[in-house]
This record gives C-alpha cells, structure tokens and sequence, in this order.
C-alpha cells in the first residue's frame, strides 16, 4: 500500500479545521462590530445602528465594500511579496489555532472524537513559534510596498514584537516549571482536576498579557500604525481586501490571544465550580466546555477593546524601556521564585 | 516509496533549491527571504526524525528571531543593486575557493562516516524529555560553557554599542 491513511481521521480533522477557521473569522467579523459598540458606549454614542437590528449587518455590509473597492498594487513595489505580506499575516493568525484545545471529547457511533486538531507534545512552544513568525507579514508587507512610512512601522512592529517576545517566552517557562508539561490538553486536564493556573502564577499572567497586547499591535502598542507619525502605518499602500486581511488578521490574533490566556491561565474549557468527570463523556456537557471556553476568550477580547478605549498610545522609548526594563526583570524574578518553590516544595 | 520518503525528498528538494536562490538571488532581502524557506524546509526535516522539540526550537530561534533581525538590519541599509559597489573580481574568485574548501571538507567527512541508517519517524530521543535530561545530565557542563560563551557575545555587543555615549 503506498499511502496507507487513516480515512477517518483525515475527515475528521478537515471537518474539524473548517470549523475552526469558520469561527475564528466569524468571532473576528463580529469584534469589528463589537469594537465600534464598544467605542460608542465608552464615547456616549451609538456606534453603528442602520444596517439591521443593533447594525448587526454591519461587518457583512464593511466586508462587501471591501470585496468591491479597487485593487491597487503600486507600480514600484515587488508584486508577489506585495501580496504574500497580507497572506501571511492571516496564515500566521490562523496557524495558532491547531493545537489548542477546543474541548473535551465526543462520542460518534462509537468512536472517539478530540476536539483537538493536532495534541502535539510541543504545544506550546509552537504557539509560541508561530507568534515569532508573525511579524513577517507585516516587515515583508511594509517592505514591498517601497514607501517610507510603512518601512518605518514595520521596521517599528519588528523590534517590538522581538523585544516583547522575550519577556512573554519568560513567562510561560515560570508556567511551564508548574505544569511539567508542554502539551496544552495536559495543561488544561491539570487545571481541571486541581485549580486555575492565574491562582500560582499572577505575576506571570500579568506578564503574559501585556506581552500579547504587545503581540497582537493593539493600543496602547499599536505603534505601527499611529496615523499621526506614519500617516497609516504598514498597510499604507494596501487597498480593496489585501488590507481587510491585514484588519483582519489583527482581530483574530485577539481572539487567539484570548483563547490561548484562557487555555494557559484559566482552566481552557473548564465549566467553573462543575466537576465534568462526573458526566462522563456526555455530548451537551462538551458543548458546554466549548462555550465557557468561547465566553472566557471573549471577555478577554472585550478587555482588550476597553484597553484601547482607555489609554492613549505609547512613545516608542516608553514602549521600549517598559518591555526591557519593566516586564523583562519582572518575569525573570518571577521565574526564579517559581523555580525556588517548586524546588523547595519537592523536596 | 511511502510517505515518509516522499515528503523527505520533497524536503531535500526544496532545501537545495532554496539554498541556490540564496546565493543567486540579487537582491539581499530575497536572499534572506529564500534562507527562510532552507530553515523551514530543514525544520521539515526534524519532523520526519521525530524530533519535534528540535523542529520548533530551530524556527523560534532561526527563522523567527534571527532572520527577522537580518531583515530589519538589511531592510534599514535599504540596499539596491544599483547602489551596491561592484566587488574586486580577484575578491570573487578567492569566495569560489574558499567555498569550494568548504564543500571539499564536508564531502570528505561524509564520505568517511560510512552509511548509517536514520531512523525515520521513530526513535524519540529528540522528544523534548529526552533531549533534556541529556542535555542536563551528561553534557551540563558543555551546555553552560556555551552559554557564557554567548553571554560574553552579549556584553561585547553592548560595551562596543555604548562607546559611542
């Protein structure tokens, strides 16, 4: 047999990928919408309200006109890294959401199903991997488009994701020194049968968070696109939906932070105060795993956009001494008091 | 031919290929860009070993901090091949043989380690469990010698980087 493959399971995973990604865009389409609520409430407005109930239609009506307008590719730029830069930025988004968790196990016709499309035991580390490569979408995207302003932003996006990176890696290994482990369902199991992780580690979740605030080029990081310095920031030149990508790559990154902080710090799919190993694998009980998963990425989502509503944007020497003289020496004594009670507490 | 040697080869392929386009290609962001591909196509590579551990290290290292600070330091000298100074021709011929040495030396230490069959998606030695307790059990203290080494590099970068003040 030259390619025996398990049939089943590939179209389990596809089915399962589709899903995810279906979700992911669907929970990013619907943060715009949240967003612009979320700025209207905070600003005594009413945000959006004319397309449908509530301006529900909204983010269908933005995503339309964006499929609509004209495609520009400046005549200068390299065209096929000129379109690459966007297709990573939401390649790289996306990617993240393959080893995480979504939930407990189903039972179809008696096989078991993992909601889980690939439980490697590097989990996460590839996330973290795939953070790192993020940033050459935006540094090929700003680079192609051979326009000054956006080569500064994503000369500015670079260093600050590299700088941010290093306290963010910190804090998962003070996480890691507690949990033993680096695939993501054992960290989850842990939490589940014993508490959250935010209980030993809160210091390295504080850390964690700015860091993915950093990360995802949210306010107040968002220093490569500060309109008022660098006119629009790296996607300068991007027009019709190579720039909707670039949009909408920013918000599922949001999503998959809130997700990943959820899965890493606060139980994953754990239903808060319910003990699920009584149930059993019941399939409303999964379900209802999946949902407090969803609900507690989205408060972190929600978070994220009162952030940005609240606190004005950086300097880029602020941003700089806070991730290398603030949260980088904040993380490494967390480490090491990490390390001492874990030592002092095995023995 | 089952999966494993078809993806090795295509691997191999891709690996070589981008390599080439390194050395050729006349723009040096490209030329970054291709080196990219070679680590992801070696990080491939790592995979089919089994060593999954290896294979993330190798992108969070290589192609996601280093090359991106490649790109920023090239992207930041803003090179065109119009600007750039044509090299000495005598300077061309003394890389071709000095790269040819190179290649020689690798050629003839290939040869002499005779063939050896690799494990392919088997053996979990590069697990990260593994690769850990031998790092720290038997080879602890190469393992911390170099990280002074690279710690010395790191003080050297910034005493040289502060002189100017």
């Amino acid at each position: 047999m030259l390619l025996a493959i398990d049939w089943l399971l590939i179209i389990e995973k596809f089915i399962l990928i589709v899903v995810v990604v279906l979700v992911a865009l669907g929970i990013a389409m619907y943060s715009t919408w949240a967003e612009r609520k979320v700025a209207a409430v905070m600003q005594d407005r009413r945000g959006p309200n004319r397309a449908g109930p509530f301006g529900l239609f909204q983010p269908l009506a933005d995503g339309l006109k964006l499929f609509f307008k004209e495609e520009i590719i400046p005549n200068t730029s390299n065209k096929f890294l000129f379109v690459l830069g966007p297709m990573l930025a939401m390649m790289t988004a996306m990617l993240t959401s393959a080893v995480i968790p979504w939930g407990g196990k189903f039972e179809i016709a008696g096989r078991t199903i993992d909601l889980q499309i690939a439980d490697v035991n590097i989990g996460i580390l590839f996330v973290f991997g795939v953070v790192s490569l993020g940033v050459y979408g935006i540094m090929i995207g700003g680079w192609a488009s051979n326009n000054k302003f956006s080569l500064m932003a994503a000369l500015r996006a670079a260093s600050q994701m590299i700088s941010y990176e290093l306290a963010m890696g910190i804090s998962i290994i003070a996480l890691m020194f507690i949990t033993g482990s680096l695939r993501l369902s054992v960290i989850v199991e842990q939490q589940m049968n014993h508490t959250w992780n935010i209980i030993y580690q809160p210091i390295g979740f504080l850390v964690f968070f700015i860091c993915a605030l950093a990360e995802c080029n949210r306010t107040p990081f968002d220093l490569a696109e500060a309109e008022n310095e660098l006119n629009f920031g790296y996607h300068q030149e991007y027009s019709s939906m190579k720039l909707g990508f670039y949009l909408f790559a920013e918000y599922i990154n949001m999503f998959i932070s809130g997700v990943i902080m959820s899965t890493l710090f606060f139980g994953g799919y754990d239903i808060p105060f319910i003990n699920e190993a009584a149930y059993g694998n019941v399939w409303w009980i999964t379900l209802l795993g999946v949902g407090a998963l969803f609900t507690k990425a989205i408060i972190f989502v929600l978070i994220f956009m009162w952030i940005r509503w609240t606190i004005p944007r950086f300097r880029y020497d602020q941003l700089m001494n806070l991730g290398w003289k603030a949260l980088l020496p904040l993380a490494l004594v967390n480490m090491l008091i990490t390390a001492a009670v874990v030592l002092w507490l095995n023995k | 031919m089952n999966v494993t040697e078809i993806l090795f080869w295509i691997l191999s392929a891709l690996a070589i290929a981008s390599a080439l386009m390194v050395v050729l290609s006349k723009n040096p962001v490209h030329s970054v860009l291709w080196l990219i591909m070679v680590f992801f196509a070696i990080s491939g590579h790592y995979i089919l070993l089994n060593a999954q551990f290896l294979f993330i290290v190798n992108l969070i290292v290589y192609a996601g901090a280093i090359m991106v600070l490649f790109l920023f330091v090239i992207m930041l000298m803003n090179l065109n091949t119009d600007t750039e100074p044509q090299k000495n021709k005598w300077l061309k011929v003394a890389g071709v043989v000095a790269g040819g040495c190179l290649m020689l030396v690798f050629v003839a230490a290939l040869k002499s380690s005779g063939t050896q069959q690799v494990q392919m998606g088997e053996g979990n030695i590069g697990l990260i469990e593994n690769l850990g307790k031998a790092l720290f059990n038997e080879y602890v203290l190469p393992f911390e010698i170099s990280s002074v080494l690279f710690l010395s590099a790191m003080v050297g970068a910034v005493v040289i980087g502060k002189k100017g003040d």
